[in-house]
């Protein structure tokens, strides 16, 4: 997470919404967002007992009508999709022709050939553009990232809080999703999200998300959450995050996502990695736990404890359950199964660790 | 922000609170609310000598890792050991339980280089504009 404020930042929707609550803003993918509004660790524990709302306005949604492979749709994400059922969404990555990852996506099956692509908001304009060339002539392609606004509502209290006000919404099981009429606008609501959970994403009109935003804060038992909580939350899941554990010169092989890549279909660049596959990637990515308090930051090395350097942190942060640092990161295959003692530092300090396997947080409510 | 009246400040936003030779050190206000939940905090060796403005803490919170300096030179004679395993008093209590390190001061002519609550307080609205 880049945490640079800049002049030229895009405002959400909901950006007055946040000042007015004395959110800590904060750069993130060309975008003005809050860190954090009464503390991070304060939503944190809010989101893992009780409910919380996310401002996710800023990510990027394409409608997508064609048939699922002639308009090319199936070449260009790496999970298999012909046979999703309508409603329901699946998660996979855009890759590009070495194998390497171009951004992670959601897909939702909005009709037997009409789909919804949410994509991460820095590299929408990419993806968008990466679409469009790639896609045939046999679709229609456009980019409502703009006019949809978006909230994340998190927390094992979510489907308690949300049914009162979208009936119906208790009928939807993990992965799925269905449109609802909420103050009088067509949404769709699904049972997904990215902080293990139970929980549900609202994509909204942006010109009325502002009225949704106050209509779910007439319930004092909801708080607002911001980008903190959200990587704290993702991170003790070992959820990845674009730009950390995905970027264009790691594949899915290496990522650990292997389950979300279709070696069965044709898919922009399978080539590179059925090699991969046979040769076996030369790195994967290990969970750690450290031995004390202090958190592994991106970019730190990792070591064996002979200090021969074995690989790079990708995330890393202070886990509230766990009452020690996690993190995530790139390692020599021998050092990726659980057990293994490992040093992670800077040139200054080094810090104690062993490797594990994910979730870190083990009483998550996503499929309650 | 709380400023306390008869305390010192560094620019760094670390408090003094001499009494005799003594001196009691922590972080302000502004401090622990610039830096977020801390999460972890390595306190100096207790004997250990210090320097005026250096490094001798390291603090993390949940967003970034920060070095605090001592406001004055000395030994360090005595750690709040509490920080250890629950480094969130430096949020709740930064003035009292959240204290740092006592130090036995070895130049007092160093209190000139620091300033004094109203001097701090200048230098916070400062900030703020």
């Amino acid at each position: 997470m880049t945490m640079i404020s800049q002049d030229s930042l895009k405002q959400t929707p909901l950006y007055q919404k946040h000042i007015g609550l004395h959110a800590r803003m904060v750069g993130f993918g060309g975008w003005d967002m809050p860190l954090q509004y009464e503390g991070i660790i304060v939503e944190y524990e809010s989101t893992r007992k009780q409910v919380t709302v996310f401002d996710t306005s800023h990510m990027g949604e394409f409608i997508l009508k064609g048939d699922c492979r002639a308009c090319g749709l199936d070449r260009l994400v790496s999970s298999r999709i012909i046979d999703m059922p309508v409603q329901s969404c699946r998660y996979g990555m855009i890759l590009n022709a070495s194998g390497g990852v171009m951004d992670d996506l959601i897909v939702y099956r909005l009709g037997q050939e009409e789909w919804m692509i949410v994509v991460n908001a820095a590299t929408t304009e990419k993806d968008f553009n990466h679409f469009r060339s790639h896609l045939t002539k046999q679709s229609v392609l456009n980019n409502v990232s703009a006019s949809t606004g978006k909230l994340d509502i998190q927390g094992p209290w979510a489907m308690e809080f949300l049914k009162d006000f979208i009936p119906g919404l208790t009928k939807l099981d993990y992965y799925t999703f269905a449109h609802f009429m909420i103050l009088g606008e067509r949404a769709i609501v699904s049972r997904t999200g990215y902080t293990g959970e139970l929980g549900y994403e609202i994509y909204f009109p942006a010109n009325r998300i502002a009225q949704l935003w106050d209509k779910i804060f007439e319930n004092p038992k909801v708080k607002p959450a911001g980008l903190g909580a959200r990587d704290l939350l993702r991170i003790e899941m070992g959820y990845s995050l674009y730009g950390h554990e995905l970027s264009d010169v790691i594949t899915p092989l290496e990522a650990g996502l292997s389950k979300f890549v279709d070696f069965e279909k044709e898919f922009i660049g399978k080539e590179v990695l059925l090699t991969l596959r046979k040769e076996g990637p030369s790195r994967k990515m290990a969970y750690f736990v450290c031995d004390s308090r202090r958190a592994p930051r991106s970019d730190f090395r990792i070591y064996s404890t002979d200090s021969e350097e074995i690989g790079i942190v990708t995330s890393g942060t202070f886990s509230p359950e766990l009452k020690k640092g996690i993190g995530m990161g790139f390692v020599a295959n021998e050092y990726v199964s659980p057990g293994k003692k490992i040093l992670i530092g800077d040139a200054t300090n080094k810090i104690e660790a062993c490797t594990t396997s994910r979730p870190f947080y083990k009483k998550s409510s996503l499929k309650n | 922000m709380d400023v306390i009246e008869h305390y010192l400040y560094t620019k760094e936003h670390e408090w003094i609170s001499i009494e005799d030779t003594t001196a009691t050190v922590g972080i302000t206000d502004y401090a622990q609310v610039a830096l977020g939940d801390i999460t972890f905090i390595e306190l100096p060796e207790v004997d250990s000598e210090v320097e005026q403005f250096e490094q001798f803490v390291s603090i993390e919170s949940v967003k970034a890792a920060s070095d605090i300096f001592s406001p004055m030179s000395g030994r360090v004679i005595e750690i709040n050991k509490e920080l250890e395993s629950d480094p969130g008093l430096l949020n709740k209590s930064c003035y009292e339980k959240g204290w740092i390190a006592k130090i036995v001061l070895t130049d007092m002519d160093e209190k000139s280089n620091l300033m004094t609550a109203e001097e701090y307080n200048k230098f916070l609205e400062g900030l703020e504009t």
